[in-house]
């Protein structure tokens, strides 16, 4: 089983220009890897983090974006599998962090920890799926992942971390939104 | 709740005169710039609306599985200044609440929806419909501070563009009211 923080680590040194959408735990781990204009916290509605992943997608095809879900997160918009499979944007990463609580929210569990939610992403339409839980082999195939051809997915288990500290004023900043579009428009 | 209190009025649903047809609406949506699309069907804008933009090249119809995403998705198109309108039911309104009240409202957010009321006698005003359902749409909206215009005949389609793009002006979302079903004309 790996860590929630440790996967991130690997993966912020393979992300460039990419968008990164992400909310509640894992937004908070991915912050304390450093500011990016290009990450988006999606924070206000949980579950549709996947759905605004899809939405950057489609509007910016020659952008890559990736979507760091709780499993939580995901389970209260199971559909938009469906709808990122029939979509089938190129360019979308979509990982969910499966940790089988709810842990923003006093980590209680999820209905069923060990939902298959790889499989339940190939059979709505996800080209590629895949599983971690194991770093080393993670950091060996993440720079594969990140760039297959979309939409991608891949479960990563992890451990439920240490309790952490949910500074929501500053995820939900509308300058961090500002300063995504300002950044988008640039290009 | 006494669910036959909301049960079909049938017969004197839309059995009125006034007219209300689709083509007009559609090419009002493609004259507000709105590019994507983005739908769960809906039995009110399902002929009039719905078919045509899915058949229509200029349009790119995204199917959704529940409302909700709806919001999500227009609100990621929105960093691109991609324009876009969700095609729902006020039943998917009514499920898709929190998302407008965090994205589209807190966000401050151009989400435009256009909301087909289900079974509205489309003679009376909306709050006072006989169907719970309907009534409640626009204090809602008016309570979300989410302005609303009902498309209810014809000459109601003049309002689609303009409630648009001030939605775009002014980063805020709009709800436009379908009362009765379009035509497939």
């Amino acid at each position: 089983m790996m860590k929630r923080d440790e996967c991130f680590r690997v993966l912020r040194r393979q992300v460039t220009d990419e968008i990164v959408v992400t909310t509640y735990s894992s937004a908070v781990d991915w912050l304390a890897l450093g500011e990016r204009a290009l990450n988006y916290f999606s924070i206000g509605a949980m579950g549709l983090d996947s759905s605004h992943a899809l939405g950057l997608a489609l509007g910016g095809p020659d952008r890559r974006v990736i979507c760091l879900q709780g499993d939580g997160s995901l389970l209260m918009n199971l559909g938009c599998l469906v709808t990122i499979g029939a979509a089938a944007p190129k360019n979308l990463v979509h990982l969910v962090v499966q940790n089988g609580t709810y842990e923003a929210n006093g980590e209680h569990p999820i209905p069923n920890p060990k939902i298959d939610f790889a499989t339940t992403a190939r059979a709505a339409g996800y080209p590629h799926a895949h599983e971690f839980s194991n770093l080393a082999i993670f950091e060996q195939q993440a720079g594969r992942v990140l760039r297959q051809e979309g939409p991608v997915f891949a479960t990563l288990h992890v451990e439920p971390s240490q309790p952490l500290t949910y500074d929501y004023p500053k995820l939900y900043d509308p300058s961090r939104r500002q300063a995504l579009k300002a950044a988008l428009m640039r290009r | 709740m006494n669910m036959h209190a909301d049960a079909p009025a049938a017969a004197s649903i839309e059995s009125d005169k006034v007219e209300l047809k689709g083509s007009p609406i559609v090419a009002a949506i493609k004259a507000s710039g709105v590019e994507f699309v983005i739908s769960v069907p809906d039995i009110v804008t399902s002929a009039g609306v719905l078919r045509p933009i899915a058949d229509d090249p200029e349009l790119k119809l995204i199917r959704v599985c529940k409302e909700d995403e709806c919001i999500g998705v227009a609100s990621g198109l929105h960093y691109y200044d991609k324009r876009a309108l969700s095609l729902i039911q006020h039943t998917g309104f009514l499920d898709s609440i929190n998302a407008i009240r965090g994205v589209a409202v807190e966000y401050a957010q151009p989400i435009c929806m256009m909301i087909g009321l289900l079974e509205h006698d489309s003679r009376r005003p909306p709050r006072d419909s006989p169907r719970y359902g309907v009534r409640i749409i626009e204090p809602i909206l008016d309570a979300m501070g989410i302005p609303h215009h009902l498309i209810n005949q014809d000459a109601d389609v003049a309002k689609i563009r303009a409630a648009i793009e001030d939605a775009y002006a002014t980063s805020h979302p709009v709800a436009l009211l379908i009362g009765r079903r379009p035509s497939a004309s």
